[in-house]
């Protein structure tokens, strides 16, 4: 048993779901009791989904404690398929089915005999995986399941494209900016003559996977999503795949490089011409990203030798280490991620660029390591936005987990060139806005509340007898002055001199206080 | 009475496929409420990702409450579970000193057969902190009936032996304070009638406004399940009078009545000013008073909120049903002057709710519209397909729906609001409208904004 309060990935089955909701008409059905279904609940915040999310439960009550599933599980799936006409239906594991141990494999057998949609069983484990690692894997079996199948009926179309294309595998639902992210590695593909071939799982369709061989390269942004996928490309397609980051300045010149590379190696072959992609990383560098110019300006400058603290998702957390570091002089003290199953490679990226490494998914360690550091800006996900808080440290918020707010509506990309703008702009801020409070601070801080109050107050106003105003003080304080005024006014009005419990009622119920 | 009730209405169960909240997370306002205590929640990853989600910023203020995060090891039992919780609960007192910890059982502790209630008690002793089961999961129990799993639980806390210890703490602390006259007359004063307690979590500020409403009719109220603090739980003995203040205590209400011989007064829930109203006129005969001016006092409520009304007269409103509050706002709605096309509750105790359903019976048969259909465990997937056909102006549901139909053009008010906000009590009848009212007063806001198609017009679901 391990005492938690705060958890930064979530359980298993969030990371199927994700993947199952961002394809095309893909249904997920949870094996799952009333109440885990708050998976829709998120996606319909957070994402502000027109549509309904396609995840429902197969509900485990106390009758399938006692009796087990038996037809349910195949009977609500034959249900949705005929409700929904998906084209693939997966259903998903949870805790509670973990421990059942009930045959839900069997159950996705016997369904995908009798219905039309195809059925398949997510192979994740609850208590050795988590949400990331259950998203790569599940996408990773879609993948393999239909292109198995194209290869049975003998329908798979080996031959690549004519043209330079690229896969953009790893962009899903609830993904930390991945619509923005999407969108900018499009223009960067189009930039480069390339063609988009697919981008999967979000917006995709289950059917045009058998597809996927045809381009000639695939692009993993994240490193936590979608590299089985691009391993299993690897091995049985010989299909050359990128994991570089594209954050960055440095790096996003890193990854055009390879693709520059991968593309001639193969354009020797299709007799396709060869491409120099140089002048756009220098063109793109210099007039499109202000990031390098702002590196060299009076702004960045005085950020030189301040420190600062990451911690996030491998991906965000490596990445935002090494543009600070890097591109912009800024100490890194510390830096962490909670994706404790890939500790072995964050070590490595962020080699020379930070002081400390820690990897934990513990938060408490994690508030003790800001506390210790003291750094004058701090980046990390929701949690250390709210522990930059509590310890008065300026604080941007860069990976999941997240809250409604990351999800912004303009346009804030993280990857890409765009990107390195999207980047440079909150770094600055969240360390110029410290500097101001700090000056703010030294000249005598901000107007002070007591001048405020000491001139409004013109007249003497009713008296709070020791009950009423204990019952205020129980007000929350957002509302509490908006009471607290209400009745006075209604008790002036009233002529009423002495504030009771019962005048306080007697105000909320005429005046709404 | 329940007789006449099924002759006039009907109810329905479907398939219980519906969104709802973990019955954990009563754990979210009873922390708050109960200032002393700690709540540990004994699951998994996924009842810690729903807390975390659900509860959204409360998370970050440190709040009294815990997961005990079940590994493989506790599943496979190559861990003992005692020795576990004790180590935790250790860690709890030491970081927090509460008066009470109240552990959450979960489906996971349910299937895995983890002995609680045989623990508790073991672990109390060794430790000196009572420690309270409930086991709130999702196999049997829906959202708000987490809270009535909790004062169940709590109930036996509220016994003699409990009550002697109390007593003996009382004596302690009267000898250091000089209020002690003063309880004494208060004693006194609850002589004209028996003690009546009053049941239910409400916010502390609401607390305190059905006692002077009450006190207006001479009606002393003795004390709450639960207090402010665990260490003022009321003592219940043979004879107390108990009265529910939500719809979904019945297993509350059970308890109070079988282990502790309480005498239950089944009343309709002060929700609305016709309810509080129905409230008072149950409680009063029942201590042979005859109610003072309570129609005036309606009337007045009434008139103040009349502006309310116009906006919803003649509107339909849907409940697709998650926290069986809804028979008492339909109730309500109704007397507002709304059309109410369907009342989907997760589950419906008819007993506990008999004085309840019959005012809703009759508020339909005063205002002249027909009788909602009531669906038990409603299935969401069809009660969307009925929307199609009834097209309401008003769907109170939950989030997993409200976007996608407020995309298909019907307005949405989120049900989970309800249980959060004051909605007990002649002075907060204004808070429910003003909920309800909200996305009908947006729409009309929005009204000529159409440039932009942003939903759906031929409102296809």
């Amino acid at each position: 048993m391990k005492l938690a309060h705060w958890m930064y990935a979530g359980p298993a089955h969030i990371g199927t779901l994700r993947v199952a909701s961002s394809s095309k008409n893909v249904h997920a059905i949870m094996h799952a009791p009333l109440g885990d279904d708050y998976f829709n609940v998120m996606r319909s915040m957070l994402e502000r989904e027109r549509d309904f999310t396609p995840a429902t439960a197969s509900t485990v009550d106390r009758h399938v404690l006692a009796r087990g599933s038996q037809e349910k599980v195949v009977d609500n799936v034959l249900r949705k398929d005929k409700e929904e006409r998906p084209d693939l239906i997966i259903l998903t594991p949870t805790c509670t089915s973990s421990i059942l141990q009930e045959d839900l494999q069997n159950f996705a057998d016997r369904a995908s005999i009798i219905s039309d949609s195809n059925v398949i069983f997510a192979d994740v484990d609850h208590y050795r995986v988590n949400e990331l690692q259950a998203a790569d894997r599940t996408l990773e079996q879609v993948v393999r399941y239909y292109l198995d199948r194209s290869h049975r009926q003998e329908t798979l179309d080996q031959s690549v494209t004519d043209a330079p294309s690229a896969n953009l595998i790893g962009i899903f639902t609830l993904g930390f900016h991945n619509q923005h992210d999407c969108r900018e590695l499009r223009r960067l593909l189009r930039d480069l003559d390339i063609e988009m071939n697919q981008v999967i799982p979000e917006g995709g369709s289950v059917e045009d996977l058998k597809n996927l061989p045809k381009a000639w390269l695939n692009l993993i942004p994240y490193r936590e999503v979608g590299l089985m996928t691009a391993m299993y490309f690897e091995k049985e397609f010989g299909m050359p795949y990128i994991s570089t980051i594209p954050m960055g300045a440095v790096d996003m010149a890193e990854c055009i490089r390879q693709i520059q590379r991968y593309v001639n190696t193969l354009a020797h072959i299709s007799s396709s011409k060869e491409v120099d992609y140089e002048p756009y990383i220098d063109g793109q560098t210099r007039f499109v990203s202000q990031a390098a110019w702002f590196s060299r300006s009076i702004d960045c400058q005085n950020l030189t030798g301040k420190e600062t603290v990451v911690f996030g998702d491998a991906t965000h957390a490596a990445s935002i280490t090494k543009i600070p570091a890097r591109e912009m002089g800024i100490r890194v003290s510390y830096t962490g991620t909670y994706c404790e199953n890939d500790a072995e490679w964050f070590k490595e990226q962020i080699q020379g660029f930070c002081d400390e490494i820690l990897i934990t998914d513990d938060h408490i360690k994690v508030g003790d390591m800001i506390a210790r550091a003291e750094p004058s800006a701090l980046f990390g996900t929701q949690m250390e936005r709210h522990i930059g808080k509590r310890l008065d440290i300026p604080r941007g918020v860069i990976s999941s987990p997240v809250h409604i707010q990351n999800f912004s509506l303009g346009y804030r990309p993280f990857l890409g060139y765009e990107g390195t703008n999207q980047i440079a702009d909150p770094v600055y801020n969240t360390f110029a806005l410290g500097m101001e409070d700090h000056l703010l601070d030294i000249f005598g801080g901000h107007d002070t509340k007591e001048i405020m109050t000491k001139s409004s107050s013109t007249d003497i106003g009713p008296i709070w007898n020791s009950e009423s105003r204990l019952e205020l003080s129980k007000i929350p304080r957002f509302a509490r002055s908006k009471v607290e005024r209400n009745t006075e006014q209604f008790a002036r009005q009233k002529g009423i001199v002495n504030i009771t419990v019962e005048v306080m009622y007697a105000a909320k119920e005429v005046l709404n206080a | 009475m329940s007789m006449k009730i099924s002759e006039n209405l009907t109810f329905e169960c479907e398939t219980g496929n519906y969104h709802t909240f973990c019955p954990i997370s009563c754990v979210s306002w009873l922390y708050q409420k109960i200032e002393d205590s700690s709540f540990l929640v004994v699951g998994t990853k996924t009842c810690g990702y729903f807390l975390q989600n659900a509860l959204g910023v409360m998370i970050f203020a440190e709040p009294r409450y815990a997961m005990a995060e079940l590994e493989e090891g506790d599943i496979s039992a190559q861990l003992n579970d005692y020795e576990e919780l004790k180590r935790l609960c250790i860690r709890i007192g030491k970081d927090r000193d509460p008066s009470v910890i109240i552990w959450i059982g979960t489906c996971t502790t349910e299937i895995i057969k983890m002995d609680l209630e045989g623990m508790a008690p073991k672990l109390e002793c060794e430790m000196g902190i009572p420690i309270v089961v409930a086991r709130a999961n999702g196999l049997d129990y829906a959202f708000t009936q987490g809270e009535d799993t909790v004062l169940a639980a709590m109930v036996h806390r509220c016994l003699g032996q409990e009550s002697s210890v109390r007593e003996q703490n009382g004596i302690i602390r009267n000898s250091f304070s000089f209020s002690s006259p003063e309880k004494e007359e208060e004693l006194v004063e609850d002589e004209n009638h028996p003690p009546l307690v009053l049941f239910g979590s409400l916010p502390s500020d609401v607390v305190s406004q059905p006692n002077p409403e009450l006190k207006r009719q001479s009606v002393k109220v003795s004390g709450w399940l639960p207090a402010q603090k665990y260490t003022d739980l009321p003592s219940l003995v043979d004879g107390v009078y108990v009265c529910g203040v939500n719809p979904f205590l019945s297993r509350t209400a059970t308890t109070l009545v079988r282990r502790d011989k309480c005498e239950l007064i089944v009343a309709p829930f002060p929700i609305g000013p016709d309810g509080t109203r129905a409230w008072i006129e149950k409680i009063c005969p029942v201590f042979g008073i005859e109610t003072e001016g309570l129609e005036e006092r309606e009337e007045r409520i009434w008139e103040g909120l009349k502006d309310y009304p116009d906006l919803i007269r003649g509107k339909s409103a849907f409940f697709m049903g998650d926290n069986i509050l809804e028979v008492s706002l339909a109730r309500f709605l109704i007397r507002c002057g709304m059309i109410v096309d369907e009342i989907g509750i997760p589950y419906i105790d008819k007993r506990y709710q008999a004085a309840e359903l019959a005012l809703l019976r009759d508020t339909c048969i005063r205002m002249c519209v027909p009788i909602p259909r009531i669906v038990e465990k409603p299935d969401n997937y069809n009660q969307i397909r009925r929307m199609r056909e009834l097209q309401p102006d008003l769907a109170i549901t939950g989030m997993a729906h409200a976007n996608p139909l407020e995309a298909r053009g019907i307005g949405t008010k989120w049900s989970v609001e309800f249980t959060s906000a004051q909605i007990h009590g002649f002075a907060n009848a204004r808070d429910v409208l003003e909920l309800v009212t909200r996305p009908l007063r947006r729409n009309d806001n929005l009204e000529d904004l159409g440039r932009t198609a942003p939903v759906r017009r031929d409102n296809k679901l």
